[in-house]
């Protein structure tokens, strides 16, 4: 793999006179032969690229994709992993008060080090992905589920992926500290990274993951397409959040695939914050055991021209399952919120319980919110909801609380509080919590 | 302490206050009433500052600070406090987080440092007693759920937390049951001291019998056309408004 790395390193030297990204990735595919890693990933990697080859990058004739222009950002050449110096490497952005975490670092994809006494956890182990060839968890879950979605990028992330993490609870094993996951952007010339994760949580094991993204200072334009397998085995708990802090250089594809066996609990807190100029997340949750419970939640406080786009699947598969799924988006100027919250009831899901709500408070007259929840149901004894409301501030509210001495800013901020109430409330973590309040805060005070 | 001089204002360009004068000193309760649109509401909003009223003349000056050149904060920190007819409902703020944003906001303008803690819920334990107001409703969202009486009472709560020089009850009796409006009017009447003034907007006497006025006002068509002792309460409730038609044309 080291090879592999060195050698995509290489070819960029070669591939940066190609116009666009796509032209980019076939040349670096084609010179990419004589790689070290295991036959059938080397087939793997041949197969899912064909598949990209085939379909190319989404454009927005693709209803998934509407609303979500990749154009800009792939007609462009970037370079294709570039060597980072990471002696110097300052993640203090990422900070989050009063967390108390194993912190894990990546930069531009590449797995660094772990800054953090791991090995006092026995039973979880968390190494570079392209050194967990060998894990039995690498080689019955990698690529097993996020590859099945239809999402090309997927491909492409299995077909060129360069490094990322693989995290493995052992079963009974409750982590003790969250794991602080900080992918950080840098450097000084344009460039595309591709991360893999896969984290396995075997039965009855318990983990909170944080992962957080930050931008350098001065780093030069990036686009990074990131896939992460979650897999949880019976009886699992995972508290996964994503908390977006970026800068204007940055852009992501994320694509999040959770599957989930019987009696799992998985919750996913989704928060974008001012900055990063393009974010598309997909999360796909397969509900694919009786008793399975998985919650959503997002909030997303855009600004400038900021656009994020989170399109989420919610599976049930089979019976007696419940989902839950809560998402705020808050534009101001003239950023883009999307929302797209599919959620399939199977033929065999009967009890299932799923509800789905989706908020939006539009600032400024030039925000925009496209949403649009989708509900499909095959089986007929199932209580499914969902809403959706679309919203400005509320002028006599914000009048009622300055009318009482509070200052037209703290206003602003209690009924935005207020408004992501609903979700910020079900933060399992309170540092989290406190932390995101708080970025909430700072992100209308601009 | 307040002085309103020819304040004339409008709502989308329709003339509600045509030159309206009020002078309210320390320690004195003025009651306003008058017919459906007479303007005692706009009144209200006006002097607390709500956008959608234009001020087209006049001033009203708040020991001297003219309130109409201040944003509605800026009012309540001088010691303004409007108790609203509709209070809004804030679900996801809660009642103490609201009130304790409020009193510290009024503090830093004062130039004074945040209340303690501890003496910010020693107040409020006191204070709520005040309206019979209990614990859980104050813990709750804003006015969330609230019953148009625990709605006023909130209102009364807030007025004795901030503590303001005027306070303008802005038809605080309406959609209350006989046992809310003694509860509000004994809050109000504890609250009454030597340095403060209330100005109690009213459609009915029957809030008057338990906030006794010093003086009542009638306001007829944007302007008082008649102010009297709280005598004159009753006499509007016995005679109605029609008689004041008069007024209007000789004013005019």
């Amino acid at each position: 793999m080291e090879e592999l790395i060195s050698r995509l390193t290489k070819n960029n030297m070669s591939t940066i006179v190609e116009d666009t990204l796509y032209q980019q990735l076939v040349s670096t595919f084609q010179e990419l032969e004589t790689v070290q890693e295991p036959a059938d990933l080397t087939e793997r990697r041949r197969q899912a690229f064909e598949r990209f080859q085939q379909e190319g990058f989404p454009t927005v004739k693709h209803e998934e994709w509407k609303y979500t222009n990749l154009h800009p950002l792939t007609n462009t050449p970037y370079v294709l992993n570039a060597d980072v110096n990471v002696d110097d490497i300052d993640v203090s952005k990422a900070d989050i008060p009063g967390l108390d975490a194993h912190r894990i670092v990546l930069v531009n994809g590449q797995y660094v080090l772990a800054f953090s006494s791991l090995e006092d956890e026995i039973g979880l182990t968390v190494k570079p992905i392209e050194e967990a060839h060998a894990e039995e968890g690498f080689q019955k879950h990698y690529a097993a589920y996020a590859d099945k979605s239809d999402n090309i990028l997927v491909q492409l992330n299995t077909a060129l992926q360069t490094s990322g993490l693989y995290i493995h609870v052992a079963p009974n094993k409750a982590v003790s500290k969250p794991l602080h996951i900080i992918h950080v952007a840098t450097g000084d010339q344009p460039f595309f990274a591709q991360t893999r994760n896969l984290i396995v949580a075997e039965h009855h094991a318990e983990v909170e993951i944080v992962e957080s993204f930050i931008t350098l200072d001065a780093a030069a334009k990036n686009l990074n397409n990131k896939v992460s397998e979650i897999v949880l085995a019976e009886g699992a708990k995972v508290q996964h959040y994503y908390i977006q802090v970026a800068d204007a250089a940055s852009n992501y594809l994320q694509h999040t695939e959770v599957y989930q066996e019987q009696y799992s609990l998985y919750n996913n807190y989704n928060c974008n914050l001012p900055g990063a100029s393009f974010v598309r997340n997909n999360i796909n949750v397969r509900l694919d055991a009786e008793n399975v419970e998985s919650h959503l939640y997002g909030i997303n406080l855009t600004s400038d021209k900021q656009f994020v786009d989170n399109h989420t699947i919610v599976d049930h598969l089979k019976p007696h399952c419940e989902s839950y799924e809560w998402y705020k988006n808050i534009p101001q100027d003239e950023s883009t919120a999307v929302f797209n919250g599919k959620i399939f009831v199977r033929e065999d899901a009967q009890k299932t319980n799923a509800f789905q709500q989706n908020n939006n408070m539009l600032i400024g007259d030039k925000a925009s919110v496209y949403t649009k929840p989708q509900l499909e149901i095959f089986a007929d004894d199932v209580k499914c909801s969902h809403g959706c409301t679309m919203g400005q501030f509320d002028d006599e509210a914000l009048f009622y609380l300055r009318s009482r001495g509070i200052g037209e800013e703290s206003a602003r901020v209690l009924l935005v509080h207020a408004f992501a109430f609903d979700v910020t409330t079900r933060f399992s973590n309170e540092a989290v919590r406190a932390y995101v309040e708080g970025l909430i805060a700072e992100g209308l005070e601009k | 302490m307040l002085n309103i001089k020819n304040l004339q204002a409008s709502v989308e360009d329709k003339e509600i206050l045509k030159g309206l004068n009020l002078e309210v000193k320390a320690g004195e309760v003025h009651a306003i009433m008058g017919p459906n649109g007479a303007g005692k509401s706009t009144l209200g909003n006006v002097l607390a500052g709500r956008d959608s009223y234009e001020v087209t003349g006049g001033e009203a000056l708040l020991d001297g600070v003219d309130l109409l050149d201040l944003s509605p904060e800026d009012r309540a920190r001088e010691g303004l406090f409007l108790a609203f007819q509709y209070p809004v409902e804030i679900p996801g703020v809660s009642n103490i987080n609201f009130l304790k944003t409020a009193v510290n906001d009024i503090r830093e303008y004062k130039g004074l440092p945040p209340m303690e803690a501890k003496e910010f819920l020693q107040m409020v334990k006191e204070k709520q007693k005040l309206v019979e107001f209990s614990a859980n409703l104050a813990n709750r969202s804003l006015n969330e759920g609230f019953s148009g009486g625990e709605k006023k009472r909130n209102e009364i709560f807030q007025l004795a937390m901030l503590n303001p020089k005027l306070a303008i009850l802005d038809e605080t009796d309406s959609g209350l049951d006989i046992d809310a409006l003694r509860i509000v009017a004994n809050g109000v009447n504890q609250l009454r001291s030597k340095d403060n003034a209330f100005v109690v907007i009213t459609h009915y006497q029957r809030l008057l019998d338990y906030i006794v006025p010093d003086f009542v006002h009638v306001l007829y068509n944007g302007r008082i056309v008649k102010t009297g002792p709280k005598e004159l309460a009753l006499e509007l409730e016995e005679k109605g408004y029609d008689w004041l038609k008069e007024y209007d044309t000789q004013t005019a």
